[in-house]
């Protein structure tokens, strides 16, 4: 017995000796600056200066600027409601259109595709290894008054098209948006729909449903959880945007809440509105995270 | 308008649509960043008007080429050593956080994979300004600039070989190391010898793939960033591409690019030198289905 005993204590340190850097790493990193956005946010503020005073203790949290942003949200000095409304509109919006392309792309490429899914795969991860900021410079290129888009419009000169594409265009923002995140859409859907055992399909079309039926009645039940995974990972980061609104349009009146956030970081005296805007989105988006790390989480358990 | 309801009701026809629908996506997708690529080796100023082949913005304009121009060529190779210095800490790390907490069994380590699932969910832009925050709020020993650039990117990356390998830790089961114990190795023995290049494959998946998402990064690294010297290059396009920029800027997106491309490629040959003796699978597909 003595002789196995250091050996067995080994074995139960190691685990523990491994795992340590990353817990203590994600405690300073992730978890302790999510602190200080609240400790920010209900802190104080220096008179004089304008620059935020952090405070740790709960106790003497104060909610000044909580209650800033939220009596400027709606009402006669509401300047925060309407890029609230705007985020809530163009992400919803855009999510349905990624939906619509990303489904047929991925269902074909999962299923339909045979010997060209390889191929298929690899164009559809590339944007992946594309810069985000490469993908939207060659739209903003593309985009310009000269450019390629409008003389596609005017189809060869037959049409004099001079349209403003980049400057306050709502459809640019949405359209920008749907390009930007769309391949983060397909690979979860692809991922699911490639998971679904095909005898189930063929045995919904023995049984003599039509292609139309099978899809509506088998496959795309069984990949519900796949669409609901792939919109939540393309809308959060949608939610605190910014970038591509301000290549393809850099205009206040497409200003999402990830611009609000954005504009107030550099403005002295505005720290604790920015991370109070952070406050709010982080509890938007909380429950939709916690219910994708328990999916995530319980399919581990069970596989 | 007969053979056209036929072959409606044909159950087995092609799927044309799918293949049109599919197709028309990749070009969507793919074909404007070949134009911008295409524009970095134009001749003229324009990033619009085609004005014949040179290698003008990269080396040959003396002013603001990528190769003469020091604010073009410093984001580049900032780019690249914070990719080399946060993926070589992101790996190790995460590799070991992901070994610990798939065998440690207790209240920390489930509370530290449900910490790690959520920085994998969490919208970028929140953790940027909790970053920020914590950067320029609180003093603390971290600052602004290359060190804390390298330490924002490894939090937000630090769940990808998390998440990878503890898959592969899935699929290898726990009988491969039982036996190396039974045979008498010790549990680090086992994990160095048995469960380690079982791993291999995951470990170099996930090594590519944070490479090449760390050089692609923008919203951390901005908000870390000390001014012009620490710069990457999707912080110079961000502050340029509206403000008429020469298409030395597409040239300096191109590198980028063809950086990613080449950590993918390299990628591939060692994981087909790696997957050689498991047979079957060596084509691209298969790596890329690892990622």
């Amino acid at each position: 017995m003595l002789k196995y005993a250091p050996r067995r204590r080994r074995t139960a340190l190691l685990w523990p000796l491994l795992a340590m850097p990353g817990i203590v790493w994600l405690a300073l990193l992730f978890v302790l600056p999510l602190y200080v956005v609240l400790t920010i946010v209900f802190g104080q503020t220096d008179p004089i200066f304008f620059t935020p005073i952090p405070v740790w203790d709960p106790l003497q949290w104060n909610s000044a600027q909580m209650q800033y942003v939220f009596t400027h949200l709606i009402g006669p000095d509401g300047f925060y409601g309407p890029p609230f409304v705007r985020t809530a509109i163009y992400v919803g919006v855009a999510s349905v259109l990624c939906l619509l392309i990303a489904y047929p792309v991925a269902y074909f490429t999962a299923r339909l595709a045979g010997r060209w899914k390889g191929v298929l795969l690899i164009l559809l991860i590339a944007p992946f290894w594309i810069s985000y900021m490469m993908r939207m410079l060659g739209w903003v290129n593309m985009l310009q008054t000269d450019g390629q888009v409008n003389a596609w419009l005017s189809l060869g000169g037959l049409f004099d098209v001079q349209v403003d594409w980049l400057n306050g265009k709502a459809i640019t923002v949405v359209l920008g948006l749907v390009y930007g995140y769309v391949p983060y859409m397909i690979l979860p859907l692809f991922a699911g729909l490639d998971r679904i055992p095909q005898s189930s399909i063929e045995a919904a079309r023995d049984l003599g449903a039509g292609r139309f039926g099978a899809f509506r009645r088998v496959t795309f039940p069984l990949s519900k959880p796949a669409v609901i995974a792939a919109i939540l990972l393309t809308c959060l980061p949608m939610l605190g945007d910014y970038f591509t609104n301000d290549l393809l349009s850099a205009n206040p009146s497409t200003s999402m809440v990830g611009n609000l956030i954005n504009n107030a970081l550099f403005q002295p005296g505005q720290i604790g509105q920015a991370g109070a805007l952070v406050l709010i989105l982080l509890v938007v988006s909380l429950a939709p995270m916690l219910w994708y790390v328990r999916s995530t989480r319980d399919e581990g358990v069970k596989s | 308008m007969g053979w056209l309801v036929r072959w409606w009701n044909n159950p087995w026809r092609a799927p044309r649509f799918l293949w049109i629908i599919t197709i028309g996506y990749l070009l969507w997708s793919l074909v404007p960043v070949l134009i911008a690529v295409a524009f970095s080796f134009n001749d003229g100023r324009s990033r619009t008007t085609w004005q014949g082949f040179s290698f003008r913005w990269y080396w040959g304009d003396p002013e603001s080429s990528v190769w003469a121009d020091p604010s073009m060529h410093t984001a580049l190779i900032h780019t690249l050593w914070l990719g080399l210095l946060a993926t070589a800490i992101t790996i190790p790390l995460g590799v070991a956080f992901a070994l610990g907490i798939d065998r440690w069994r207790g209240r920390l380590p489930s509370g530290a994979n449900f910490t790690m699932l959520l920085s994998f969910v969490l919208p970028e832009m929140l953790l940027a300004v909790a970053l920020f925050f914590l950067v320029t709020q609180v003093t603390t020993p971290l600052q602004q600039g290359t060190p804390g650039q390298v330490a924002g990117l490894i939090t937000f990356q630090l769940s990808y070989p998390v998440v990878i390998v503890r898959a592969r830790l899935l699929t290898i089961g726990k009988q491969y190391e039982e036996a190396a114990v039974d045979l008498g190795a010790s549990s680090f023995g086992a994990v160095r010898r048995v469960l380690f290049p079982l791993l291999k494959p995951a470990i170099l998946a996930s090594t590519v793939l944070v490479f090449a998402d760390v050089i692609d990064n923008f919203v951390i690294v901005r908000y870390l960033s000390a001014g012009a010297d620490t710069e990457t290059v999707s912080i110079k396009i961000y502050n340029t591409a509206r403000a008429a920029p020469t298409p030395a800027l597409n040239a300096l997106a191109t590198l980028l690019l063809v950086a990613a491309l080449l950590a993918v490629a390299i990628g591939f040959l060692i994981y087909r030198r790696f997957s050689k003796g498991e047979g079957g699978a060596t084509d691209i597909g298969t790596f890329a289905g690892e990622l």
